[in-house]
């Protein structure tokens, strides 16, 4: 069985977070709110955020889904808390050029998002782990552009 | 003469996926292709290429009866009457979609009724959901009893006079559920309605009698039954194809074309606008022949015999729940099923990393998977050339997953 295989992609940290989701929940006060599935699997998520003068203050989500698509909500929720909407966009495109395998900009701390880097390997799970950052992406960019 | 080993027609099993030798467990998704069918598009492409019904050339003749000849090997496969009454398409959604299109937007009006199923894949479920709205007309679903079968009793309560068309799975995809077209389309009928049945997941896996089920008409895909994709077959009863539209418009299908009216070849070219898929048909013919080799017969009754391996395998891993009838002699080829709390996609990840290719997701049912109260299953579904061992290590792989998931669930 090539269970070292799966190591890879299932991280302790990964399903940690799957285990004990951080952020899980709606956002009381909210002015974000963001609806987002993966058409072909059926995972969903539904992400809230707090935008303030350009800061995402706050973040949570809710949805159903595999432990890649979950606990990569839960990382996402964790990280952009704090961060400007720039910042926020940015992290989005570095996540996804690390699903695609390719160098990524290594100058901000990933903290526990570093542990999905090997879901690369796994095409098929990708758009599992993008779900939440799609969602994220698109939320801070139509709070941005409302303005 | 098909050889026992059947397996061995069949070059993509003779490799290893992750490191495992390859175990095909998604036929409901597409089957694997025979040698005999793999040979038979590359002979015609070699040999005989060249387009159908107008050339004077002897290669045009030759595809033409080598299409034809197709349209022949299904004619007699289903027992339809008539080769005017096999009309090639693109797949079961295609023919599913020309239903609705032409019979439909012919026959249903305001105020009148599509009746289908909760178990409708999403292809028998979209073209009568557009229908409805475009007339006015009610689509209204035949509930399910809680084994996932169909009752008579409900079907009767559900069609009415206003009813126009009956559509539903001939063999769900999920469930498994073989359903009573026959009956359904008798009571279809006291009340003037068409049956339409969606074939995908019968036709290729148990005899089908369009005759004996009397059904009105029938949408199948070749791609399902060992023959190559962007092939499938609408069969229709003469009576109803006659009266019908075309819904494409163009080369191949006209009488006469004039500058402002035109007329329509006869059945069965006047649905089959443009080029034909012709090598797609005399693969299918190819996929027909290595079936009837085999014998339907013997299909579904491997088919019986794996389905109830499997449950009597899975019943015995703890916290495994599996979906549909319980009776294996009431199911066709496949076993959808969940494992504990573990998501579907990861149980399939655990698997595919064994070199196990199951379905993970919503099977292309989303209003089913509602009815079941979960978001997605997996589904291992079978065919001719799976055997007992595929399972043992199906079971073994789904032991594995446990294990590998035990500690987060703990």
């Amino acid at each position: 069985m090539s269970l070292n295989n799966l190591d890879q992609l299932y991280r302790s940290v990964i399903m940690d977070h799957y285990k004990k989701p951080r952020n899980k929940g709606a956002l009381e006060g909210s002015n974000v709110t963001i609806d987002m599935n993966n058409p072909t699997c059926g995972d969903r998520i539904r992400l809230t955020l707090q935008v303030n003068d350009g800061i995402v203050e706050d973040a949570k989500f809710d949805g159903e889904g595999c432990s890649i698509s979950m606990s990569s909500a839960s990382m996402m929720t964790q990280i952009i808390k704090g961060k400007t909407a720039d910042e926020a966009q940015k992290l989005a495109h570095i996540f996804s050029d690390m699903m695609l395998g390719k160098d990524y900009d290594d100058s901000i701390d990933l903290g526990d998002v570093e542990a999905l880097s090997g879901v690369s390997k796994f095409p098929a799970r990708i758009k599992c782990a993008t779900l939440a950052w799609k969602a994220m992406e698109k939320g801070v960019q139509d709070e941005s552009e409302n303005k | 003469m098909i050889k026992d080993d059947i397996r061995s027609y069949f070059p993509i099993l003779n490799q290893e996926i992750n490191g495992h030798p390859l175990v095909y467990l998604d036929s409901a998704a597409t089957s694997q292709k025979p040698i005999q069918v793999i040979e038979a598009i590359k002979n015609y492409y070699e040999f005989e290429n060249s387009n159908v019904h107008r050339g004077v050339h002897t290669l045009g003749n030759r595809a033409t009866d080598s299409y034809e000849g197709s349209r022949e090997k299904v004619r007699k496969f289903i027992h339809a009457k008539s080769t005017e009454e096999i009309i090639f398409t693109r797949g079961t959604t295609t023919a599913l979609n020309i239903v609705a299109q032409s019979y439909g937007r012919a026959n249903v009006g305001e105020g009148d009724e599509i009746v289908i199923t909760y178990m409708e894949h999403h292809s028998n479920l979209i073209p009568w959901q557009q229908l409805a709205k475009e007339k006015g007309a009610t689509l209204k679903y035949i509930d399910l009893e809680s084994d996932g079968t169909l009752s008579l009793d409900k079907v009767r309560e559900t069609i009415t006079d206003k009813t126009k068309i009956v559509s539903l799975t001939f063999a769900s995809n999920v469930l498994g559920t073989i359903n009573p077209i026959k009956e359904i389309a008798a009571i279809a009928h006291e009340h003037g309605a068409v049956l339409v049945v969606d074939g995908a997941q019968g036709v290729p896996h148990f005899k089908t009698d369009v005759q004996d089920l009397d059904c009105d008409f029938l949408a199948f895909s070749g791609h399902k039954m060992c023959g190559p994709t962007g092939i499938g077959v609408l069969y229709g009863k003469k009576a109803h194809l006659e009266n019908m539209d075309p819904v494409e418009f163009g080369g191949e299908m006209i009488d006469f074309v004039g500058l402002y009216e035109s007329t329509w070849k006869e059945l069965p070219w006047k649905f089959e606008g443009g080029t034909p898929i012709i090598a797609g048909a005399i693969g299918l013919g190819a996929a027909i022949d290595f079936l009837q080799e085999i014998g339907l017969d013997t299909i579904e009754k491997h088919e019986h015999t794996l389905s109830r391996y499997t449950m009597d395998q899975m019943h015995t891993i703890e916290g495994l729940t599996m979906y549909g009838p319980h009776d294996p002699a009431k199911r066709s080829g496949l076993v959808t099923f969940n494992l504990d709390d573990v998501h579907p996609h990861d149980v399939a990840t655990v698997l595919d990393m064994n070199g196990i290719a199951v379905r993970a997701g919503h099977h292309c049912a989303q209003p089913l998977m509602k009815w079941l109260q979960c978001t997605a299953t997996a589904r291992a579904s079978f065919y001719v050339y799976n055997n007992e061992e595929d399972i043992d290590r199906l079971v073994a792989g789904l032991r594995t997953a446990k294990e590998y998931f035990a500690d987060v669930f703990e």
